[in-house]
Formats: structure tokens, sequence, C-alpha cells
């Protein structure tokens, strides 16, 4: 299955495009298969799927990292391969591993990785990033006396020292406390009003919910849904209604058979399950039946399902 | 070309030498002016002239030689194996900037650190060892060909290793004996019968006396063969270093 969402801005301008990637690696293992993906200027795009997906592979090709099979990429209208300066120099990365130079210092670090994308010294810009990360008094210390939390930090002040349009964060928040991932979200909105494209891959749905504009899910190398999030969730989330009786009832009423309606195990509350999409007339419906029928009930809820419930659906359905 | 990134990379990676100037500099000068000590001042005086050059000044080359040899090799290597073991090759890889910009400035920093290195120990030889330099535009030309032609090689060294083992083999299985076995103590001429032929086939024989021609005058093998046989050797490293950006052999998968 593999529907397109469309993008939450009024731009709908691609700013990467994968056409028909496939990555096999030496040993065999078909890591890719036939990846068809845009994602457009402005949004934050969120890269869902369980462990060995291919999520890393896919970012790590697309930044040049990891040679592709076969396809191709466009970074900002640029081939990856063909155009690599220029495709390169307006992506940023944020790899999954704290991988750092530890003897150095975050203020060498930082001037470091500006120089290597090509950028002329920019000390102010420099000092704007590591002020925005909370690392401006952390410059001069060695990465390695550093705290976990922070490392992350200066991971993503590489990642922005060269001024990315694009910026790929791969599962920027594990391992770190509720407070500094709040403080990465925050971070991240910030870049996305800024006119910088987010593509992030995460264990924490939580994240994609809180965060992304639209969500992929890839699972076993292959993309499997792409959709506006909030359409995602409306299409494919499930709806409750618990009523709770005045009086329980041994079996579902056989006149409501039509509906889909469970008993709790005690009777005391009928449960009605309908889609997202469902038309609320059907609750309506359902109760002037109960009431037609003189089941009564003294309480009522609703919950829905969330984007983890939906996401595991998904990737059980692709399994 | 990405002149920001090549200065990036040389400079980080002079940065190291000088956070670690025990270890780069002051550790081989000192083992170094050792042998100058005990071969050029203790017992050189108690051997015979080789080529008439005395012994002391006779194996001052030879031992800059190595120094240059190992250094560039392990500097090279070192330069390029720690970022693919620590992870930070990622972001090397993921910049927008050319293998050969990528080689210019990891080989760049190890050769300019191996003739520093060089210079000093040329400089230190003097403090035990009287010498001349007969010819010194040939000599510089042989020390900076040596270093960047050994920092290529020690570059595909970091490359192939996947491990602190592989990085030291081929320096200390390789290279110190060919050096030692390669006239930087004596004249090949000085071997009997049939070894002096098979010692035409160490390739360092060809830098050790190239390079002590340019001091001395004198030399095993002609000084053209000697240019000729490092610039071999230097096509050779190249080709293989296009093959590994080529191929991403060992950087990517």
């Amino acid at each position: 299955m593999q529907s397109i969402g469309q993008p939450p801005r009024t731009t709908v301008t691609p700013i990467i495009q994968v056409t028909d990637l496939n990555k096999t690696y030496a040993g065999g293992l078909s890591a890719l298969r036939s990846i068809n993906l845009e994602i457009f200027k402005g949004e934050i795009f969120a890269l869902l799927g369980p462990n060995g997906a291919g999520k890393t592979t896919l970012i790590s090709i697309i930044c040049g990292i990891v040679n592709a099979s076969s396809g191709q990429i466009r970074a900002d209208g640029f081939d990856i391969i063909a155009d690599y300066r220029a495709a390169r120099s307006r992506i940023g990365l944020v790899p999954q591993e704290l991988h750092t130079d530890a003897f150095e210092t975050v203020w060498d670090t930082v001037t470091f990785s500006r120089g290597l994308f090509g950028k002329a010294p920019n000390p102010v810009y420099l000092q704007a990033v590591l002020t925005d990360l909370s690392l401006w008094d952390k410059r001069s210390e060695k990465i390695m006396t550093l705290s976990g939390g922070m490392k992350r930090r200066v991971m993503i002040a590489k990642a922005l020292s060269h001024e990315p349009t694009i910026l790929f964060l791969d599962e920027p928040t594990a391992g770190v406390d509720v407070e500094l991932r709040r403080d990465m979200w925050r971070m991240v909105r910030n870049l996305r009003d800024r006119g910088v494209t987010i593509i992030l891959t995460t264990h924490y749905i939580e994240e994609a919910e809180e965060m992304a504009d639209r969500i992929g899910v890839i699972s076993k190398g292959e993309i499997i849904l792409v959709e506006d999030k909030a359409q995602l969730m409306s299409k494919l989330g499930k709806k409750q209604l618990i009523l709770s009786l005045v009086e329980p009832l041994s079996e579902t009423p056989k006149a409501l058979a039509d509906v889909s309606l469970e008993l709790s195990p005690d009777g005391s509350e009928l449960i009605f399950t309908f889609d997202g999409q469902s038309d609320q007339k059907n609750v309506a419906g359902l109760l002037r039946r109960l009431n037609d029928l003189g089941i009564e009930f003294r309480d009522l809820k609703t919950q829905e399902s969330s984007l983890e419930d939906i996401f595991v659906s998904l990737v059980r359905a692709a399994a | 070309m990405n002149l920001y990134a090549v200065r990036a990379i040389y400079h980080f990676e002079l940065a190291r030498t000088w956070r670690t100037l025990i270890q780069s500099i002051a550790s081989p000068v000192i083992s170094t002016s050792l042998y100058f000590i005990v071969f050029g001042a203790a017992i050189g005086a108690r051997m015979a002239r080789i080529d008439g050059v005395s012994y002391g000044a006779f194996i001052v080359p030879g031992l800059i030689m190595l120094s240059i040899l190992t250094e560039s090799i392990s500097n090279a290597s070192f330069g390029i194996y720690m970022p693919k073991y620590a992870g930070t090759i990622y972001e090397v890889l993921s910049a927008p900037i050319s293998a050969l910009e990528i080689v210019i400035g990891y080989v760049g920093a190890a050769a300019t650190k191996s003739i520093i290195l060089g210079l000093i120990i040329m400089a230190t030889a003097r403090l035990f060892v009287p010498y001349g330099i007969i010819h010194p535009l040939v000599m510089v030309s042989f020390l900076i060909l040596t270093s960047v032609t050994f920092s290529l090689f020690g570059f595909v060294i970091g490359v192939w290793a996947d491990g602190w083992e592989k990085l030291q083999i081929i320096p200390m299985m390789i290279v110190t004996p060919l050096t030692f076995l390669g006239g930087s103590f004596y004249s090949i001429n000085m071997l009997p019968g049939i070894w002096s032929k098979i010692a035409l086939f160490n390739p360092v024989v060809y830098l050790v006396s190239g390079f002590r021609w340019s001091f001395y005058g004198v030399s095993d093998v002609s000084v053209g063969l000697s240019l000729a046989a490092t610039f071999g050797f230097m096509v050779a490293c190249l080709i293989a270093i296009t093959i590994i950006f080529r191929t991403g052999y060992k950087l990517k998968v």
C-alpha cells in the first residue's frame, strides 16, 4: 500500500525526491526496495519504522554515506551523485550515534564542520547556533567532558554549522531526558519556522505525533505509507464510544446485531467501535436505538487510537 | 575546489600534532638522536669511512629517512583511521568535498608533520655529528617527495585497517625492516655477492641512496633511478587511493 500525502503548507515544492531507490548490501541483504518518496520544502517529515526497517540506510544514502544500488535522489533539485557538492551543501545530518571528536573543544568542532562544508568562517553565526543550543558557555570545553545530552546538542550544532536548508535527525532524542527532549522539539519547530525542512526518524511515536506534518512508515525496506499526520489519524484511527449501563446486560442486544458493539466482561459497559472518518450520525443513531430499546446508560466516554496504535497495526499488516 | 574543507581537515590534523607534541615530535626526535649518539658520536669514530664519508655522517640521511617513512605512514594512517574508528567519518563522507580534496587535507597534514620532523632531526643530528649538504634543493625535494609518497601509503593503510593491530603491522613488520636493510647503516655495495643484487628489490634503497646523494654526492644507485622509483611508488599509491574512492572500499558500504 502506498499513498502520497499532501503537504501541509502552501508550497508543494519537493526538496527531496527519491525515485525507485534500491539498496542491497554485499551480503545480499535487501535493505531498501523501490523507494519512491517526496519530501516538501519547509515541512517536518517523520519516518517511522521498526528496527532494521531501512530508515538509517535511506538517510545515509541521501547524505552520501552509503552507496545506493540503483535509483535516483535529488536534493533541492540537485542530483546527489552528479551535483553532489550542491546537494550536500544543503544537507545537515545528525546521526543516531554520538560520533564526536572527544578531544576537541565544542568551538573547534563546529568550526571544523562549517569549514568542511565549504563555508567561510562566521563566528557570529556559530555563536548564535551555540547559544540557541545552550552550548555557548561550554564552547571551550572538550567534548569528552560533556554529558550525553550536551553531546547530542553538539551533534546538532555541527549539523547546523553550515546553515543547511535540509536537516536529517536520525533518532535525535534517543536516550535523552524528558526536559531535553522538549527543548529539542522546540528547537526543531524553530528551525522549521525559519524555513528548514526537517526529516526525522524516531522510535518515540509520541515525538512524531507531537511534531510531524507528515508521516512516512517504512517496513522491511519498503515505504508502506506516506500521509499527512492529521489525515492519517483521521483515516486510520479508531474511535470508541463507551457507555456505562444503568442495568448490566448478559449479552449484546440482538436488535443491534448490525452495529459493531461489544459488551464488557461484567456486562456493565457497551463499547461501540467506529473508524475516525465515520459520520457522527452513527453515534447519534445508536443512542436513539438504545433509547428505543429501553437500554439506559448513566455515563458515556469516547477514546481514540494514538499514532502508536496506527503504526503498530500498519507494521503488523505489512509483516 | 572546496578550499575551506581542505583547510579544515589540514588544520584539524595539525592541531592534533600540537596537542600531542611529545608523542608526535619529541619522541621520534629523541629516539633518532640516540642512534646519532651511539652509532655516530660513540662507535662511529672507531669505524672506517664509507665512500669517503665518516660513518657518523654516513648514517644521518638514512636515519632521517627512517623517521620520515615511519612517521609519514603513522600520521596519515592514524589520521584517516581515527575518524573511521570513532565514527566521525560520516561527516567527511557527507560533506561537499571531493576525494582529491580529502586526500590533500589528510595527506598534506601528515606530510607537513613529517617534513617538520625531518628538519628537526636534521638539525638535532648536527649537534652530534658534523656533516654538510652538497645539493640542498635536491635534499628538500627528496624530503617532500618521500613525505608525500609515504603519507599516501599511510592513507591507504589507514583505510585498509579495521583494527589497531592492522594499523601497526605494515609499518612494524615491513617498512622498518626494509628501512634497516635498505642501506641506512651501510652501503649496499658492502653486502656480499648476490645480496647486493637482492637489495635492489628493496624500494627503500632508492630513497636512502638518493637522499644520501643530496648530502654527500655519493650513492648506491643513480639519482635518476632513485627519483623514478619514488615517483613510481607515489603513482602506485595514487592508483590505490583512486580505486578506494571509486569503489568506496572500507569507507562506504
